[in-house]
């Protein structure tokens, strides 16, 4: 199996820790796990993404230039990413913030209002966790236990006492993904 | 799950494979895309009571580098592009008075500050001499994480081994993403002898000195000639991947990140039915120009992909002796073709 994916947004919304979860998990599923990051003279609120490779073969490209899944946290993300998605693919659009429709006809789109719903949970800041959970259950790529079991391996001892509202977030955001399972 | 496998940077990896193979020393100056390496040395150098510094600039780092070679200590300096332009002088240096030493060029866009985007435009000045001087330098180039672990270690083993500065070669790309490395038991690639040159206070013994100014009639002209009989040896030291270039029609060439994206090209391209090959450098210099010239005679055409605009595709060219058949594809200033773009253009020359 191989799946590609980018997380897009903008700095501060945990774009790339998302992805750095989910290789983590990843890895003790056993497979092969590329993470690629934009870097450059990225602040708070300015342009953030990551492409994450996971497969069982070795990865060689880490390079994602028609990616299958956008997930989308905001308009600065989505905006530059949208035309990137490859044909019939998935995007998992955050509602919260990205009021426009679509422009990619031929996609399917989950929305879910990503942000709104950690904010319910208690931390805006999980928003990331939430569309994390969207994705594992919409695809089935990764065993959600996995990635709840690698909340602990990234979280530092400074943040430990985080670890339960992040898994709130994963599995709020799985549901949603599973009930969205069979649709499209 | 295997415990051993760790999620990590290319840079973070680098480092720890420098801890790894027993370098206690570095020293440098920030610049992205490499930052990640003195930030992982700042914390993990103490812990394994090495020394850590942040110098005031490049050429001050690369001087404590050769100062702390002298002592006998594994040392490093890293930095990107227009940074290792101005360690030139100082790798020079180490080269002409025989200082072991390690060097890592993350390769940004150029020339000039150029933008801090992964790039392969460092090939000319990593394999020709960036310094002033006669001299050679063993360049590696790792294509993966695992592999950029491993030839960190190997490159002390060099640098110790025929006493010379050694350039680990790679870019933003490989330094900027994450792999999981398992990271493999330190065993040195070479027999290291005992460093009977150091400088290490003359107790009990005759003084020693050493330097690379030699004015005497005929000393510096007899130094490189003694310089050119390790410079042989070192070519045998050629490291180089194929893969599926047995019987390939074309043939592509590239190294680094380009090499592993070339490999998936390859990939598409033997799906449609199309014989592609790769012959992939994991040493710049010396380079594997038998190889390179045994697959790139057999093949029809010849693709040297790089990140720049053509500058491996020379040694290419030397090598295979029809340039003809030799096509370049390059993406300069941070530009980076993707496995699609590359089966396109294996595409458009097998037609």
């Amino acid at each position: 199996m191989e799946a590609n994916l980018i997380i897009c947004g903008s700095g501060g919304q945990g774009v790339l820790l998302a992805g750095t979860v989910l290789c983590h998990a990843a890895i003790k599923e056993n497979k092969n796990v590329t993470w690629l990051p934009s870097y450059g003279a990225e602040k708070r609120g300015g342009l953030s993404y990551c492409a994450v490779v996971i497969s069982t073969e070795p990865i060689l490209s880490p390079l994602i230039s028609r990616p299958p899944v956008i997930i989308a946290l905001d308009n600065i993300g989505f905006d530059f990413y949208e035309h990137t998605l490859a044909d019939k693919g998935l995007i998992i659009l955050n509602t919260t913030l990205i009021g426009r429709e679509t422009k990619r006809k031929d996609a399917e789109v989950l929305k879910v209002p990503i942000t709104q719903i950690a904010r319910d949970l208690g931390n805006v800041r999980i928003a990331n966790m939430v569309a994390l959970g969207v994705y594992l259950g919409k695809s089935g790529v990764i065993m959600l236990e996995s990635v709840i079991a690698a909340l602990d391996s990234v979280a530092s001892s400074k943040y430990k006492d985080l670890i339960l509202i992040n898994r709130q977030a994963l599995e709020k955001g799985f549901e949603i993904g599973v009930q969205n399972k069979k649709r499209g | 799950m295997n415990k051993n496998k760790r999620l990590i940077s290319g840079n973070e990896a680098i480092a720890e494979a420098a801890i790894m193979a027993g370098c206690r020393f570095y020293a440098g100056y920030p610049i992205t895309p490499q930052n990640q390496i003195p930030e992982y040395m700042s914390w993990r150098m103490p812990e394994v009571n090495g020394v850590f510094l942040q110098a005031e600039s490049e050429l001050a780092a690369i001087n404590m580098v050769f100062g702390a070679s002298l002592t006998g200590t594994r040392a490093m300096t890293s930095s990107s592009s227009p940074g290792i332009s101005l360690k030139q002088e100082g790798i020079s240096y180490m080269a002409g008075c025989e200082l072991p030493g390690v060097i890592v060029n993350i390769q940004r866009g150029g020339p000039g500050l150029g933008n801090i985007q992964g790039s392969q435009a460092d090939y000319f000045q990593a394999t020709k001499g960036g310094g002033h001087g006669d001299y050679r330098m063993p360049v590696l180039a790792p294509s993966t994480i695992p592999e950029a672990a491993e030839l960190m270690m190997a490159a002390f083993d060099y640098a110790d081994f025929y006493r010379t500065p050694v350039l680990l070669l790679s870019d933003g790309i490989l330094g900027q993403m994450m792999e999981a490395v398992e990271f493999k038991e330190y065993k040195p690639i070479k027999k290291l002898v005992k460093k009977d040159w150091i400088l290490d206070g003359a107790r009990n013994r005759v003084p020693r000195s050493i330097f690379s100014l030699m004015t005497a009639p005929g000393a510096l002209e007899k130094h490189n000639w003694k310089l050119l009989e390790k410079f042989s040896k070192m070519e045998k030291e050629v490291l180089s991947e194929t893969y599926l270039a047995e019987d390939a029609e074309i043939l592509v060439c590239a190294y680094g990140i380009m090499g592993r994206i070339g490999k998936a090209a390859i990939q598409m391209a033997r799906k449609e039915g199309i014989k592609a090959g790769l012959f992939r450098p994991i040493t710049l210099w010396p380079f594997d120009s038998k190889t390179a010239s045994l697959y790139g005679s057999k093949a029809k055409k010849v693709l040297v992909v790089e990140q720049n605009l053509g500058q491996m595709v020379e040694d290419i060219k030397l090598a295979v002796e029809d340039s003809k058949k030799v096509f370049f594809h390059g993406r300069p200033g941070g530009g980076v073709a993707s496995k699609e773009d590359l089966f396109e253009k294996i595409k458009e020359l097998i037609k």
